[in-house]
């Protein structure tokens, strides 16, 4: 019956923004939107999050932050930048301690526009997410499958 | 063998019974709150994806901490529905809620410390009006057995109103419910990160969702133990009120803001003796 699809959940990351597209991401789940009918929940910790959302560019203060965050996740994971910051680094772009998009230090599946990114295309972006994370958790499965083979074989 | 029947039913429709009540739960909040909400069976989609995620061990000793919490808990419920000893019954859950404080304690991760040394503060708020609901029945019905609370002519709650309150006031703690929720911070609030379970992830913290679920049934059952009698229609009746009384906890985990452990502490101790020492007393003197 279901299938991963119909379970993601969030881990949001607010990098070097200036907290617009961080408001936007949570009006996403008030009651207008209700991104939860989809069955996404904001869970705030890397250990059971599908989907990490990050707003906001990465500076030399929290690269670090970020990729950890990043390999705190579990397998199968989908990354989304969330606002021009995210995704290149915005009108931040030239600034001293800015490195640039989120993709600086990880690699970034969604790239979401906008500033700040309005709620519709942020869940268009999670809906987007969502189909990537299905394929990869096939993958996954497909792997976790080989390594059982492989073991019994050895 | 109507009794291994019944604990049989009881392990394998209690986290059918437990997810689809979780399920209502998420449905009628959103309701509250004007927005669609997930379907209902949306916590059986999360497990799934759960037991589908890659496993990263935080501490392995956290597994081991996991595993007996949730056998406790489905001994408790599963000698509940068999009608065992009720004592006994909440001594085991007892034990599992142990259990689980270790799991969350041996990761040594702040969160999940918090979070455990919170439930350990829980487990104290709630343990008295645990163990008075197990006197009044022995009162009301002069045995601490549950088949034979449950087979009697009398219907307890008529016997017992003040311990059931104070039954249902704790239930808000068991249930992880605002505004008692202060271990594993639910919902939005996320000052703990996942609290108690923060370093649980993919297959482990399924695990602990699902005896989530088994709980939840044998707490609801031990609800509808007030109303059982020897008549088959008080089992109507029961399932009415185990309903209303999980409706209530909805209405109230979305109608109250979060409290301060003191302020449970405080509050919880003072409503339920009082509540329930009142109905104690009065038990005795008419006795
Ligand atoms: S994209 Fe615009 S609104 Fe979003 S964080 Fe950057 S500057 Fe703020």
């Amino acid at each position: 019956m279901a299938n991963v699809k119909r379970s993601p959940w969030l881990l949001h990351y607010d990098g070097s923004s200036c907290n617009g597209c961080d408001i936007e991401v949570l009006a996403s789940l008030t009651p207008v939107y209700d991104a939860e009918r989809f069955g996404v929940m904001n869970t705030g910790d890397p250990m059971q999050a599908d989907i990490f959302l990050i707003t906001g560019g990465v500076n030399t203060q929290n690269k670090d932050t970020v990729k950890q965050l990043y390999d705190q996740m579990p397998r199968p994971k989908v990354v989304v930048a969330v606002g021009v910051c995210a995704c290149t680094g915005g009108i931040f772009k030239d600034c001293y301690n800015i490195l640039g998009g989120a993709d600086t230090v990880i690699p970034v599946d969604i790239y979401v526009p906008g500033c700040a990114a309005r709620p519709q295309a942020i869940i268009d972006g999670i809906v987007q997410a969502v189909e990537l994370f299905e394929q990869r958790s096939k993958e996954h499965d497909e792997m976790v499958r080989n390594q059982k083979k492989g073991s019994e074989v050895a | 063998m109507n009794m291994i029947l019944r604990v049989v039913l009881y392990i394998v429709l209690a986290p059918i019974i437990g997810g689809l009540l979780e399920g209502i739960d998420r449905k009628i909040s959103a309701r509250m709150q004007r927005r669609v909400g997930p379907p209902i069976l949306q916590p059986f989609y999360d497990v799934k994806k759960l037991f589908k995620k890659q496993v990263i061990i935080v501490s392995r000793s956290q597994t081991f901490g996991l595993i007996p919490y949730f056998f406790l808990m489905v001994l408790t419920g599963a000698m509940f529905f068999a009608g065992m000893d009720i004592l006994m019954c909440f001594f085991v859950m007892s034990t599992a809620a142990t259990a689980l404080y270790f799991a969350a304690m041996v990761t040594s991760s702040p969160y999940a410390t918090i979070g455990a040394n919170r439930e350990l503060i829980q487990m104290m708020a709630y343990e008295p009006a645990v163990l008075l609901t197990c006197v009044g029945f022995y009162l009301a019905e002069g045995t601490f057995n549950v088949s034979e609370i449950a087979a009697s002519d009398r219907t307890d709650i008529l016997f017992m109103p003040g311990f059931f309150v104070a039954f249902v006031f704790i239930l808000t703690i068991k249930m992880r419910k605002s505004p008692f929720d202060t271990s594993t911070s639910h919902h939005m609030h996320q000052e703990l990160v996942k609290g108690l379970t923060t370093e649980m992830g993919a297959r482990n913290l399924a695990i602990f969702q699902v005896t989530e679920w088994y709980e939840n049934v044998f707490l609801m059952g031990v609800v509808g133990l007030y109303l059982v009698n020897s008549n088959p229609m008080s089992i109507i009746w029961a399932i009415i009120c185990i309903m209303a009384v999980y409706f209530l906890e909805i209405l109230i985990d979305n109608t109250s803001a979060r409290m301060k452990w003191q302020d449970m502490m405080k509050i919880t101790w003072i409503f339920t003796l009082f509540t329930a020492g009142v109905n104690l007393l009065v038990l005795m003197l008419v006795k």
